[in-house]
């Protein structure tokens, strides 16, 4: 691998500094996936910048009931926290579904909303891939892709973002803080992801050179009725191959909030809203889930061999919205 | 002169008892050092660069801007590199794989073929400097497409032959009541021990000396000396902790490539696989498309058995997975025909992978008798019980000693088989249905010829030399426990050293032969020392050393059909709206001779078993057709199962004396995996109904195959 230098920064403004403009150098977080791509070669940093030791370590409530967590809150830390266990149960459950627990001590949540795709063709660089070479082509499109992209993607790029927490954060809209050389800046998650469209290697809206400070996330009552599903191939220690985070609130046998997002079916964590626009006011059922769930997947777009993710991810959100109901019904 | 002070009986015999592994402290404090980890003074780092086509010629190698880059010494490649013979048959009684024999023709068979090995000061120079070299190719159309149909197939012997076939198929299926006519695949597997493959080459006074990981240094020895032409003698092979091998750890691109930068540098020089280079450098297992026929008569009694076997191997040399072995053990029929097909394509050559053979063959001919025990209305465990063969229903050969029967009859109390209602799709927990499974596993009890030194030193303990490889079987702690009976002292007396080929030849850690044909030689030889002993002239301070070989022995034997037995069973849970297939428990009886070392031996029964559950439900290599090289190709894109697929699982054995035998061990390394996949893929029909004759049985199969109709 190539040699690189390696800098650690002991608070926000001088970590912002050290990086300056240079496309070169790289923040490190945990390194659960940056050294890893390191090692493979698909990251090339002349320069890396440790910001693990920044003050961002704290899950705090915010003024109006929220919460605010900092950037290098490790992945384990953030899931054994009492206040996000019992506000974002989602959240929780969301984190403790992924990686192992050494790679949540190490990982960080500023680290998970920006590591990269897991498609193999992202990960080897003797292949072809839109994503790392702009312009070199996506095998994937007519190559393995059963675990690719249903909702969102384009001829250019049909990866999947990899992240469950993120799937959960932007069930509860999340809002991204983050710093750059001008001050700060904010941006809602929903809006933190770009399109796919023809530029897969864009994958955010952060300005060059930003670093992720935290997350704030709004009060939710609804979120304290949330729950994370994740299917894998394995049991443990596997991305997923489609989740659900989901929040509900009934009222009279009606629907009257809901928040569903999914996750594994496109280049981001997908906010279900057509499927929350069908839920919304009607009523609890399984009709209802039924119907709501194929709303939002009549956007889909499978291949030859992805097109199981439509009824799994059509299953998934019904059974998650059937057993929230029957949780909150006892 | 010291006193004898053998002779005396130990309180309780050493084998048969469960001890832990005496080099287990070593392992756990990191005080044990792999092959890629001992230090050397002046030592060198070679890093292979792998072909990024599937097929053509290497047209230029831009050896010049990487010489120039820090710390690289040289770069090898098929212009300047030694010149190796191949022309020989090695001690697995064929030729080299060429993949071995590195950088001697431009010719590229494969994805990922060693063009080219990088040295350099550090390690991370040379891989600096090899993932910077450019190598332009002429490419050419591959074919990495393995399909059923292929019109190139050919049948190939192996260790056993292509072919088998006795009796009127078409005719005792027409007489036949019932039939199955299935068609089962597997696809490509891999290996990946933890410890990847590592050796350090260099001259010492004379002789090459390599550090290795390895499955038997007398191996490695013999094929290294024939490809550079050196006398055995003269070449000296070490391999002392091996972090696993599963048949993956024999002669290797990176020893050769090693053995080449040392005699060209006068350097010591180390070359690591990384694991992705693993993938294509260490062999696999090759995918099976099996297609296997059955007709019976009502009761369940064959009239028909026929197992056709279909796998890949390279263009540059001849490897067979022969799947369709395990009938010609297992089961008997009046027309019993068993082929074994191969089909060369532009991929890496696959080898050896734990039970080659038994672990995909009986995955298709377990879960077709299943479907006959459906379809006849049997439960399976009458059905193979019914079928239970005299003498091998091939060779006509007595077995020495056939405990199926036992295992399953001892495995179905265990397991509450009696209460089990056959019907499908019927049992139900929340959103899981359930359901129970059972297969028979057979692995050979071969032995193969071994030589052992055994030194009584005058202080009362013993010295054991064999070259042995423990690859974390536990070898070492059951030699000394073999060892220590023999010799009639407690094993804190004997110290056995293995893994050097100074030693003398013997058989490799594989074929679950290992233990069997080592142990064999070190109780010769501990009979033999103790009739010196018992002369009575007192030890020298050199110690008294005796010499065994068993190839006298061993080729004494009288022919019979030797195997260990089993029976498998597995309780499973399916989501059928998720595809997610979860294992809920295990149980394995096993009929395998004597066992030495319980604690090692359930661990490797166990290992087996948890190997099945990847094979049913997780393993999978996914090639790219249009590269012809592999898709996430490392241990975050392929699949073993983790500790939380692994349910509540239990291995045990049943008493298996084989009297006549004069070591009655057999081995024990590879039965376990054996008709696992099988029993959970049984099991996955019992709670869904649906038969999955695919492995490995992924959500998306689950899937689209639905929810049970019941």
């Amino acid at each position: 691998m190539r040699e690189f230098g390696y800098q650690r920064a002991s608070d926000v403004a001088g970590a912002v500094a050290l990086l300056g403009a240079d496309p070169d150098a790289r923040f490190l977080g945990g390194g659960t996936n940056l050294v890893d791509l390191m090692k493979t070669g698909v990251e090339r940093p002349a320069r890396l910048v440790d910001v693990r030791e920044l003050p961002l370590d704290r899950v705090e409530m915010t003024a109006v009931g929220g919460l605010r967590i900092g950037a290098t809150v490790t992945n384990g830390d953030l899931a054994a926290h009492p206040e996000v266990r019992r506000r974002y149960p989602a959240l929780a459950q969301a984190v403790l579904a992924g990686a192992s627990g050494q790679l949540r001590n190490m990982a960080t949540v500023g680290g998970n909303l920006l590591q990269r795709t897991r498609c193999g063709y992202f990960t080897d660089v003797t292949k072809p891939c839109n994503k790392r070479v702009p312009g070199s082509g996506c095998p994937a499109v007519a190559g393995e892709h059963h675990n690719h992209a249903i909702l969102g993607a384009s001829d250019h790029c049909v990866a999947v973002h990899p992240s469950d927490m993120a799937v959960a954060l932007t069930a509860f809209d999340a809002v991204v803080h983050f710093e750059t050389a001008n001050g700060p800046g904010e941006l809602p998650l929903a809006e933190f992801y770009l399109p796919v469209a023809d530029t897969p290697h864009r994958e955010t809206a952060l300005p060059p050179g930003a670093l992720v400070t935290g997350i704030t996330l709004p009060p939710a009552p609804t979120a304290a009725n949330s729950r994370y599903r994740k299917v894998r191939e394995r049991a443990s220690y596997a991305f997923a191959i489609g989740s659900v985070a989901a929040a509900l609130d009934i009222r009279d046998g009606v629907v009257r909030d809901v928040r569903l997002a999914l996750g594994a079916v496109a280049s981001r964590p997908w906010r279900a809203v057509e499927a929350e626009r069908v839920l919304t006011g009607a009523p609890a059922d399984a009709e209802t889930y039924a119907a709501a769930a194929d709303a939002e997947l009549t956007a889909a777009r499978p291949l030859p061999h992805n097109g199981y993710k439509v009824t799994l991810m059509r299953n998934l959100m019904v059974a998650v919205l059937t057993e929230l109901a029957e949780e909150a019904a006892r | 002169m010291t006193a004898v002070t053998t002779g005396t009986p130990t309180p309780t015999p050493s084998v048969g008892t469960a001890h832990t592994r005496v080099e287990g402290r070593d392992k756990v404090t990191g005080a044990a050092r792999y092959a890629g980890e001992i230090p050397f003074a002046d030592l060198a780092h070679g890093w292979l660069v792998l072909s990024t086509v599937a097929r053509g010629r290497i047209r230029s190698v831009e050896t010049a801007p990487v010489l120039a880059m820090p710390g690289v010494l040289a770069v090898l490649d098929h212009r300047n590199a030694p010149r190796v013979e191949t022309d020989y048959t090695g001690l697995m009684g064929s030729k080299p794989d060429p993949t071995c024999a590195v950088f001697q023709h431009d010719r590229v068979p494969h994805l990922g073929w060693p063009v080219a090995l990088v040295v350099a000061e550090t390690s991370e120079q040379a891989r600096e400097a090899a993932e910077a070299l450019v190598v332009h190719y002429e490419q050419q159309p591959h074919d990495v497409d393995f399909t059923g149909e292929h019109p190139d197939a050919y049948p190939l012997d192996s260790h056993m032959p292509a072919v088998t076939e006795k009796g009127d198929l078409d005719a005792e299926l027409a007489a036949s009541a019932v039939v199955v006519d299935a068609e089962y695949t597997t696809p490509e597997e891999h290996h990946n021990p933890m410890e990847p493959h590592a050796a350090t080459a260099r001259w010492d006074g004379g002789r090459l000396e390599v550090i290795d990981s390895n499955q038997g240094a007398t191996w490695v020895v013999g094929e290294l000396a024939s490809l550079f032409s050196l006398d055995p003698a003269s070449v000296r092979v070490r391999s002392e902790h091996v972090g696993g091998g599963f048949g993956s750890k024999g002669v290797r691109a990176h020893q050769v490539a090693a053995v080449m930068a040392a005699t060209v540098l006068q350097r010591p020089v180390r070359v690591v696989l990384t694991r992705r280079q693993m993938f294509s450098l260490a062999g696999y297992r090759s995918p099976t498309t099996q297609r296997v026929r059955l007709g019976a008569d009502a009761d369940g009694r064959l009239r028909a058995l026929e197992h056709r076997s279909l796998s890949l191997t390279s263009t540059v040399h001849e490897f067979i997975e022969p799947s369709a072995g395990v009938a010609r053990v297992m089961y008997d029929a009046d027309a019993h025909h068993t082929a074994n097909r191969v089909v060369r394509l532009d991929v890496p050559t696959p080898t050896w992978m734990r039970a080659p053979g038994e672990a995909p063959g009986s995955f298709a001919l377990e879960a077709a008798l299943d479907e006959l025990a459906e379809k006849c209305g049997i439960d399976p465990i009458d059905l193979r019980l019914r079928n239970e063969p005299d003498k091998g229903p091939v060779s006509g050969l007595p077995f020495a000693g056939r405990n199926l029967p036992a295992c399953f009859r001892e495995g179905a109390r265990r397991f509450g088989w009696a209460d089990r209602d056959p019907r499908p799709g019927l049992r139900r927990d929340g959103r899981w249905l359930l359901g129970t499974g059972t297969a028979a596993a057979s692995f050979g009890a071969g032995a193969a010829p071994s030589t052992a030194t055994l030194t009584a030193h005058p202080d009362g303990t013993f010295t054991v030399r064999i070259a042995a490889a423990d690859i974390g079987t536990g070898a070492r702690t059951a030699l000394t426990l073999v060892a220590a009976d023999a010799l009639r002292v407690p094993p804190e007396r004997v110290q056995v050293r293995i893994g050097d080929s100074d030693f003398g030849p013997a058989m490799i850690a594989g074929g679950s032969m290992g233990t069997r044909s080592w142990a064999w030689a070190v109780t010769t030889a501990a009979g033999e020392l103790l009739d010196r002993l018992a002369l009575g002239t007192g030890i020298p301070p050199e110690g008294i050393t005796v010499r065994s070989d068993t190839t006298a022995a061993i080729g004494a034997l009288a022919p019979a059909e030797r195997h260990s037995f089993g029976a498998q069973f597995a309780e499973v849970a399916v989501d059928t709206a998720t595809g997610e297939v979860r294992v809920r428990r295990m149980l394995g009886i096993f009929a395998a001779g004597r066992i030495v070392n319980p604690l090692t031996a359930r661990g490797q029964f166990l290992g087996g078993m948890i190997w099945g559950i990847s094979m049913a439900l997780h393993e999978e290599a996914v090639r790219d057709r249009a590269s012809g090289g592999h898709v996430g190709a490392d241990l975050a894109g392929y699949h073993v199962a983790t500790h939380a697929d692994v349910p509540h699982i239990e291995a045990d054995w049943i008493d298996d004396p084989d009297p006549r035998d004069p070591v009655g061990i057999k081995g024990i390394g590879e039965i376990g995996i054996v008709g696992a996949a099988a029993a959970i893929a049984n099991a996955v029909w019992h709670a869904t109904g649906v038969r999955h004759r695919s492995l490995p049985i992924r959500p998306d199969r689950v899937i689209l195959a639905g929810a049970p109709s019941a």
